[in-house]
């Protein structure tokens, strides 16, 4: 067996979350491959062949590859994906994108989002928001997975010396291109890495009472979340949503503020080690799976709670 | 400019899913079922095109059991011209179902296909995907904002790190983010008025597509269950449970 994993980086440094799909991949067994696409992208090559375990690096650099659209990467990955058993990517928004559109041109069903590894064909994954786990058997001769990443503990980023190979070809579509991006630059730490992860329901009520949510979390040193009602009113940005089909979270902490806790939340967050809720209302679902509740008005205990941290 | 708009029927997003007794799958009997949330968007936007003169046909396609005539209808009743059943009895995979809309494609040659992002029961996100890749289409996923015009499409797109705009050429696919706008309630005339409008029937064999499951589901069950916590009596007594009991902050 052989694994192809697709590196998730901005071309200047490699994200955390490729570790989870090492992680994944050492489950599974055999050799480790890493495939860069991007543009200038050497830097992250280098870090990831310290990945410890590694077999390659191999990197597609050309500026086709700069913004990881799927018609460009999807067919250079299918250039090399009769190497391999299996190709993983972290269950990210890019690999979201890039890999279903790998698996049909390979004519194999991929796998979304593996919380286990059973063997090298039989994998867990949620579904129906997190209601239930599915085993699934795949008989395609290729599989191609997303991997959950918070059911993976990230395999160790040094220790490695992977050998790096150029991929020469350039495929470029040229039916998609990039326009530009909105992302917004915070200190913070990452919403799906962090170890703290303060998150605002609707109950703050606007988007200047959300702010509370950002001091918190700031005095904490924590990320920020945020319920889909939350976004969907407008006091939080998109890529805060935690949930079914928003970011996946496994914090040691997650504190929900204001969050009744609809299933489609749950679903983003249960698997956290400490779940603090703090609601006003008693009934709300999010205090079934809270291991502490306060049943409190927001406005009133988060200056409290900011005080005695 | 026609648009092609697939839908699926699922287990109603309120509705809490359990696995059946002998654990072989999800228990769906009896249970209420609709068209999956980010397909309705999807229509929503097809409608919503459609009134600004951009698009002039909007087609309708579900794949699966005769009962998502259902959800076709409802289609037709939000502003969808006509529909397509692609009847199966079969627990249709993404990749069969994208060659169903990519025979679909081939027969009606859409400018755009509007897709969910994901479908709420399998939570797979794959569909658009495949039928990108099999039509050749580029693709904007998780878009939460979409211009058309007869050059193209720019989508921005909601992606891990905030937002991101791409510009594609058509035929092109587009499956819709929660923020990509919210849906209107089909009124009682148009719900009548969908029961008039053509809705046609076919098979995956008539449209020559293989639709043998890839992968097996050996079991389905419940989750580990959290254990139920407690309630603290105030902030300084929940300070306390953090620091001494959880040590999840110093």
């Amino acid at each position: 067996m052989s694994t192809l994993i697709i590196a998730e980086h901005d071309n200047a440094s490699l994200k955390a979350a490729t570790l989870n799909s090492v992680a994944a991949a050492q489950a599974i067994g055999g050799d480790i491959d890493i495939l860069v696409a991007g543009s200038d992208c050497q830097a992250v090559a280098e870090q990831a062949a310290q990945i410890a375990g590694i077999a390659r690096v191999r990197v597609a650099d050309n500026a086709a590859y700069a913004n990881a659209l799927a018609e460009n990467v999807a067919p250079l990955i299918v250039e090399i994906a009769g190497d391999y058993s299996h190709i993983l990517g972290t269950a990210t928004t890019t690999a979201k994108n890039i890999l279903p559109r790998v698996a049909a041109l390979l004519d194999v069903q991929a796998i979304s989002d593996i919380s286990a590894v059973i063997s090298g064909d039989t994998f867990e994954r949620p579904v129906y928001a997190g209601s239930m786990i599915a085993t699934v058997q795949s008989s395609d001769a290729i599989k191609v997975i997303t991997v959950r990443g918070t059911a993976f503990d990230a395999a160790a980023s040094d220790g490695g010396s992977a050998a790096i190979e150029a991929i020469g070809s350039a495929h470029d579509a040229g039916s998609s291109s990039f326009v530009g991006e909105e992302v917004a630059a915070s200190d913070r730490p990452e919403l799906t890495a962090a170890k703290t992860v303060v998150s605002g329901g609707r109950a703050l009520g606007s988007e200047e009472q959300f702010s509370m949510i950002y001091q918190l979390a700031d005095h904490m040193g924590a990320a920020v979340g945020a319920s889909r009602a939350a976004v969907d009113a407008g006091y939080a940005p998109n890529d805060m949503q935690v949930g079914q089909t928003g970011k996946i979270v496994a914090p040691d902490l997650y504190m929900a503020i204001g969050i009744s806790g609809a299933i489609q939340h749950l679903a983003g967050m249960k698997d956290s080690k400490v779940i603090v809720a703090i609601n006003k209302d008693e009934e709300a679902p999010i205090l079934s799976v809270a291991d502490y509740g306060l049943v409190a008005d927001l406005f009133v205990a988060l200056p409290e709670l900011e005080a005695a941290l | 400019m026609k648009v092609l708009v697939p839908v699926k029927r699922v287990v109603d997003y309120n509705v809490k899913v359990r696995p059946k007794s002998d654990g072989s799958d999800a228990d769906l009997a009896n249970l209420k079922m609709s068209i999956n949330p980010f397909c309705e968007i999807a229509v929503e936007e097809a409608v919503r095109l459609k009134e600004q003169g951009i698009v002039s046909e909007i087609v309708a396609v579900s794949i699966g059991v005769q009962q998502a005539q259902e959800q076709l209808r409802t289609a037709l009743a939000l502003g969808a011209d006509r529909a397509i059943l692609i009847a199966t009895d079969v627990a249709i995979e993404p990749l069969a179902i994208a060659k169903c809309l990519k025979a679909v494609c081939d027969n009606e040659k859409p400018d755009i296909v509007l897709l969910g992002k994901q479908a709420i029961d399998g939570d797979n996100n794959q569909t658009g995907q495949m039928l990108g890749a099999l039509t050749g289409f580029p693709q904007a996923t998780f878009a939460s904002e979409l211009t058309l015009s007869a050059d193209g499409a720019t989508v921005k797109r909601e992606v891990d790190g905030g937002l991101q705009t791409l510009s594609l050429t058509l035929p092109a696919i587009v499956t819709t983010d929660l923020r990509l706008n919210e849906p209107r309630y089909a009124s009682l005339p148009n719900i009548m008025k969908a029961k008039r409008k053509p809705l046609d029937s076919t098979t995956p064999e008539e449209l020559g597509v293989d639709a043998t499951p890839r992968t097996s589901l050996l079991n389905v069950r419940l989750p580990a269950e959290r254990q139920a916590g407690i309630v603290v009596e105030d902030v300084s007594a929940l300070v306390d449970k953090l620091k001494n009991e959880a040590k999840v902050i110093s």
